[in-house]
């Protein structure tokens, strides 16, 4: 039991990771798959971040009567990846209006299917 | 925040959707807070909760669609993030207890960044400009190639109204 | 009528306000928490609730297109710049240690310049995507199939 508190923060992380995991494979639609890929990222950002924390201690800013500090290092590198996330959250919406006005539709099976149609016309000369 | 993403997984109407990622990324930035991680609690609510709900509803109004109802029961998904939450879970009983201080996450670098060899209070940003510059400017690269990116993807060429690039 | 009323005085009241937050974080960002990405971000998010208030073309006189292009690339520059500059004055890339004659000094200098490139870049990178997505209408391409 005491294992469960002392790794409560992994379990949530992988409930979350796996929530948004689950999104990204179940559902069709493209803004939605985004949006659980973005879930995704935000429990990866915790995953580093848990680990960072010591009891008692403080952000990293050094300031007068402060000692105990949490660990800078996992803030800088999930820094750079909140900053990339939404840069690839830009793009991937930016494919979804562009598949948008080429397909008619965001839905993947849709979107399957017009492919195949496709195929299958361009297979008969 | 589990309440919120699972309610999000249900949810087929995509602006209650988005409204509840926002909410999500405000709920992660107070649990960062709570992990004394200020800078980047800062950075996931203006990004998070800001700039990605405002991308999003840039993008539902241009797609204007809701969630079509799913035509297969998601059993094999369900399985899939079963098995592969299990296997992480089996995996993370190994990592190190929360807020030990004898993580090898506090041994190495860390006390060296946190004696302040540049004079400069905030640790984070002296370890991003300073210490860790080049994975910053890898980091500015990418934003600045990702803005390239839907610039091409999104441009409109001169020309006749309906000679749109397809 | 009666809320878009209240939606621009409350813009025009708050939006200064949040574009000197945003100068405020970027350049106390190494006594507090802060730095160039958060200042880049809430800068773009004053100028696009100004958008989102008073329209996209009024948005567009303030801050042209141009202007966004260039603060793309300035801001990747800036960056390449100082590390040159370490090049240039006698260390190794990026090396803030030579940038002046006292080597904290010249790492306060480093590193108020690259902190300065990444928000410009930031800036530009927000502001550009939020364009180009509310410029483009629902009648581009073909409509539904």
């Amino acid at each position: 039991m005491a294992e469960t508190f002392s790794h409560f923060a992994y379990f949530v992380t992988v409930f979350l990771m796996m929530a948004g995991l689950f999104i990204v494979i179940a559902r069709g639609n493209l803004i939605k798959k985004l949006i659980g890929l973005s879930i995704f990222q935000t429990s990866v950002y915790l995953l580093y971040v848990a680990p960072g924390k010591l009891l008692g201690g403080t952000a990293p800013i050094i300031a007068e009567g402060y000692h105990v500090y949490s660990n800078p290092l996992p803030h800088v590198l999930i820094l750079t990846a909140i900053v990339v996330g939404v840069a690839t959250l830009a793009l991937g919406l930016a494919l979804a209006v562009r598949i948008r006005e080429a397909y008619g539709t965001i839905e993947e099976d849709e979107i399957t299917a017009l492919d195949d149609r496709i195929d299958t016309a361009e297979a008969q000369p | 925040m589990a309440l919120t993403v699972l309610v999000l997984a249900r949810l087929r109407n995509l602006f209650s959707v988005i409204v509840l990622a926002g909410i999500y990324s405000f709920l992660t930035a107070t649990v960062l807070v709570a992990l004394d991680a200020v800078d980047v609690a800062m950075t996931e609510a203006a990004v998070g909760a800001g700039v990605s709900t405002v991308l999003l509803l840039g993008a539902l109004y241009l797609c204007r669609s809701e969630e079509a109802r799913p035509v297969h029961r998601p059993w094999l998904p369900l399985a899939i993030s079963a098995s592969t939450g299990a296997l992480l879970i089996h995996g993370a009983l190994g990592l190190p207890d929360f807020a030990d201080p004898q993580a090898p996450i506090h041994q190495h670098v860390a006390p060296r960044y946190l004696q302040n060899e540049v004079d400069i209070p905030n640790v984070v940003t002296a370890v991003l400009a300073s210490f860790r510059g080049y994975d910053t400017l890898g980091e500015t690269t990418v934003v600045f190639t990702a803005g390239a990116g839907i610039i091409a993807l999104l441009r409109r060429r001169r020309g006749k109204d309906g000679d749109d690039a397809k | 009528m009666r809320s878009e009323l209240v939606l621009r005085v409350i813009g025009k009241l708050l939006i200064p306000f949040i574009l000197l937050f945003a100068v405020y974080v970027q350049f106390h960002g190494d006594f507090g928490p802060g730095g160039g990405f958060q200042a880049g971000v809430i800068f773009a998010a004053g100028i696009v609730f100004y958008a989102l208030i008073f329209g996209l073309v009024n948005a567009r006189k303030i801050i042209p297109d141009w202007l966004v292009e260039t603060m793309l690339a300035l801001g990747v520059l800036i960056y390449i710049g100082v590390g040159l500059a370490g090049i240039l004055l006698g260390g190794a890339f990026l090396d803030y240690f030579v940038l002046s004659a006292d080597p904290v000094h010249g790492q306060h200098r480093g590193i108020f310049w690259v902190e300065v490139g990444v928000a410009v870049t930031v800036c530009g990178v927000m502001l550009k995507i939020f364009y180009m997505f509310t410029s483009r209408s629902r009648a581009d391409g073909p409509g539904d199939d």
